[in-house]
């Protein structure tokens, strides 16, 4: 039950892009087609999971070691976190790249060229950083990595389908381009606000 | 001299990370439902950009050109933890308000997209030159946006009451999708811009 809570808090009350401002680069960036957005939303998930599943026992059993850190302080190296976290997305996307180009070419084709853009995608570290912030076990955090995922996944395709739609609608010329998109994100978001108290 | 000035303007209005060329937007949208908050964001971001760029400037002959994103990451992630410590332990209000956006300096688009594209070829002053100019651009669109939000959403403009007491707050303007409501805004000033300075127009058409 508590898995359930914290699905539905990561992927729609708290959802990343809309309640939180994570992933916004990605999120105007790719959100112009939705098989494109689909693809996208795939590969981060994909990669948060992974993430979280390789920074969650290195935080607990490396950086900040409790049996360690009784012993001295010396071996509290939790200040570490940025740094040890960032380097293991980076080379964990590298890793991908390489295992898909190699086996599953055709998986590659689809989904290779977002592979690099995550690298720098803020919604995967914040996930990352919620984990430990929020004091999960190994249970929860992959739980809450794959409701984040799919809530920015969800808000993507969301705003891919109203992109389409705006294409052919009359704007104001002061707000056409760039900025009419923040202002369907806005009104996207206020829909989510509906939401918010949806899970105590 | 007058060179530098050059480096240093661009980004304010020409190159302004946040308006034209619209990257960094994560911690401009959310942290900026009060003016500290802006101040403080734009800060550590001026703080972190500024000591990347000249420590990858002064090292960038030594940098081998295969290895320099990783190297790039650390040096950017070493500034971004330094930031982090200090706000935690000397303004720790602030430091909870923006909560996960101070460590996530470290994958702000701007700073490696600068250290990339202007660090890692010019010379140290420069480059401490250009970090300043992006920092302030990057600071005055914050702090703008956050005075429109804090002034409609909660009346006050950095913790000073200056709405009459009859003022109703608009809510809408603190929550999340008033932040993307104020940011559209903001950019819809993209094309004022344009028009004032038309050279500005193209140079940020080159930069893109």
């Amino acid at each position: 039950m508590n898995l359930v809570k914290i699905f539905l808090q990561a992927a729609i009350v708290d959802n990343a892009i809309l309640m939180r401002f994570l992933a916004l680069c990605a999120f105007i960036g790719m959100s112009n087609d939705v098989s494109k957005s689909i693809g996208m939303g795939g590969a981060v998930t994909f990669v948060t999971v992974l993430a979280s599943a390789v920074t969650w026992p290195l935080y607990h059993y490396v950086l900040a070691n409790p049996k360690l850190m009784a012993i001295s302080p010396i071996f509290d190296l939790s200040f570490l976190q940025i740094l040890v976290f960032i380097l293991v997305i980076a080379a964990l996307v590298q890793l991908v790249e390489f295992f898909l180009k190699k086996n599953v070419p055709s998986l590659y084709a689809a989904m290779g060229i977002y592979l690099p853009l995550i690298t720098t995608n803020c919604a995967i570290l914040a996930v990352t950083f919620d984990n430990i912030t929020k004091k999960y076990n190994l249970a929860e955090s992959l739980v809450y990595s794959v409701g984040a995922s799919v809530g920015f996944t969800l808000s993507l395709v969301l705003l891919a389908g109203i992109r389409d739609r705006m294409k052919t609608a009359n704007l104001p010329a002061f707000i056409k381009g760039t900025p009419s998109l923040f202002v369907a994100t806005s009104l996207l978001a206020v829909a989510f606000m509906g939401f918010s108290g949806l899970i105590k | 001299m007058k060179r530098l000035w050059k480096i240093f303007s661009r980004g304010i209005i020409v190159e302004n990370p946040l308006l034209m060329l619209m990257i960094g937007l994560c911690s401009a949208l959310a942290v900026t439902t009060s003016v500290q908050n802006g101040i403080g964001m734009g800060a550590a971001m001026t703080f972190v950009i500024f000591f990347a760029e000249v420590v990858i400037s002064l090292f960038r002959k030594l940098i081998p050109n295969s290895a320099r994103i990783p190297i790039f990451i650390i040096v950017i992630a070493a500034f971004t933890t330094m930031v982090d410590l200090v706000m935690k332990a000397y303004t720790p209000d602030l430091s909870k308000a923006m909560g996960v956006f101070i460590p996530l300096i470290v994958v702000n688009c701007i700073i490696m997209g600068r250290v990339e594209a202007f660090a890692s070829k010019e010379k140290p002053l420069d480059a401490a030159v250009d970090a300043l100019g992006m920092g302030v651009g990057y600071t005055w669109v914050l702090v703008g946006i956050s005075a429109f939000r804090e002034l409609l959403g909660n009346g006050t403009l950095a913790g000073i009451q200056i709405m009459p007491d009859t003022y109703v707050n608009i809510l809408f303007f603190t929550l999340p999708p008033g932040g993307f409501l104020v940011f559209g805004l903001f950019i819809s000033l993209n094309f004022w811009l344009k028009k004032v300075f038309p050279a500005a127009a193209d140079a940020a058409k080159e930069a893109a």
